[in-house]
């Protein structure tokens, strides 16, 4: 195998469902319904699925999302915006560990 | 299936790049439709090819050297046969319908014939001060302005028309403002075409045009009546593109992924006529680029006695996968 990520592979995200069709068609329709237009529009929802595909770093997921935030009329600055978003959350949640390592040297040191 | 070639506006088959495709004709059997003329409406006249821009999704590959432009006879020619076919809409477009210099004499000839008249604008022509004789006259015969606008961003839309393109639409559209363009209840309308700005389809239109309101707006004090978002058809320029940015294939297989039945019927080419530059009548606007005569006719306008027939067939090509795509391009 030259590579386990193959952009042709995205489309076979349906095939994924085949040997349990039942728990898949539940899953799709929940996965369709999720990104309907409700409270946030179609083009917020794809921002935080492309804010979400960088966290999670999959590869189908970012090229999924980049395309839909395009089609969704999002343009470039905004889509940036999003992934500094994760960064921060993912920058902040580590430094907030801290306040952990702080709590356990504060205990054993004298 | 067949092949169709990356090259562009070339015909079906090549070796080199070559992708297999269903062709449309086959899909629209495979779904029980036919795609055959309504009543016709709408007269579409493109008047030339000439463009003060070179937008990198244009069809035509339109531009300041193109010379395939509509002589006066021709011009004559069109409006008699508005004059005896009675559409309800005329639509002006091109190239840059607004350097053509039979331009007044078309407007002022139509403008009588039909309940509607529109003229579609890059926005860059009226930017200059000389053409505000131009916009009086649109001001005059309440000409719908049809003007180009792909997005609120700077950046992608400079990306597709152009370095300061942005900058000049957003003047322009205020000047338009001030003239009442724009404002409803004014009877001069002003609409904006959005177009994507890469291989990618367009975005829902209702919201899109929420947004477009809401930001235009709030930025740059720009009001507008309607904005219609178009997918963009790979032929001329933008073909060019997509084939150098090795995007071709994927986009025609999204094109064809989002093949949508139902909107075939209220595909635009039902209702309407195309007339080139020089005269001869198409099916589309992009039938034009293609290069495929009305009902696979060549059929000048002076030689028709009146709008297409309601049943008669339409020229279809891979090309027309854009317009049935998604919900549709009327």
């Amino acid at each position: 195998m030259e590579t386990y990520y193959k952009p042709e592979d995205l489309l076979k995200f349906g095939e994924a469902g085949e040997e349990a069709p039942d728990l898949a068609a539940k899953f799709f329709d929940y996965y369709n319904a999720v990104f309907a237009e409700g409270e946030l529009t179609e083009r917020e929802k794809s921002l935080i699925a492309l804010a979400v595909a960088h966290t999670v770093q999959c590869p189908y997921c970012i090229d999924a999302f980049t395309q839909s935030c395009l089609e969704k009329g999002s343009n470039l600055a905004e889509m940036t915006e999003a992934i500094h978003v994760v960064k921060a959350i993912r920058g902040g949640a580590s430094l907030v560990h801290g306040v952990q390592m702080r709590n356990i040297t504060e205990k054993l040191s004298m | 299936m067949i092949t169709v070639s990356s090259k562009t506006e070339t015909p079906e088959f090549s070796k080199r790049g070559a992708m297999a495709i269903e062709p449309f004709r086959l899909t629209l059997f495979k779904h029980g439709l036919q795609l055959v003329r309504d009543k016709t409406t709408t007269l579409q006249i493109n008047a030339g090819y000439l463009c003060d821009r070179t937008c990198r999704h244009c069809h035509f590959s339109a531009g300041p050297g193109r010379k395939e432009n509509m002589d006066m006879d021709t011009a004559e020619y069109v409006i008699e046969y508005a004059r005896r076919a009675h559409f309800e809409i005329i639509d002006i477009t091109g190239g840059a319908p607004g350097l053509d210099p039979n331009l007044v004499h078309l407007i002022e000839g139509l403008r009588p014939l039909a309940s509607k008249i529109m003229i579609r604008s890059n926005l860059s022509v009226l930017n200059n001060g000389q053409n505000d004789q131009l916009i009086s006259l649109f001001k005059k015969h309440q000409v719908i302005i049809v003007a180009s606008f792909p997005s609120l961003n700077e950046a992608q839309t400079e990306s597709q028309r152009g370095r300061g393109i942005f900058g000049k639409s957003i003047s322009v559209l205020k000047k338009l403002n001030r003239l009442g363009y724009g404002h409803e209840g004014s009877g001069l309308e002003l609409n904006l075409v959005s177009n994507p700005t890469g291989a990618f389809l367009p975005s829902s239109q209702i919201e899109a045009e929420k947004r477009f309101h809401q930001i235009l707006d709030q930025k740059w004090g720009v009001t507008f009546n309607h904005l219609y978002n178009f997918g963009n058809v790979p032929l001329g320029r933008f073909r060019q593109w997509l084939v150098k940015s090795n995007n071709l294939e994927r986009y025609i297989e999204k094109l064809i992924s989002s093949f949508n039945p139902c909107a075939v019927e209220g595909l635009m080419c039902r209702t309407l006529v195309s007339v080139s530059w020089n005269g001869y009548l198409y099916d589309c606007d992009f039938n034009i680029a293609r290069g495929l005569f009305m009902g696979g006719q060549k059929t000048h306008v002076s030689k028709m006695t009146g709008p297409p027939s309601r049943g008669s067939s339409i020229a279809v090509a891979d090309h027309c996968y854009t317009c049935a795509s998604g919900s549709g391009f009327t």
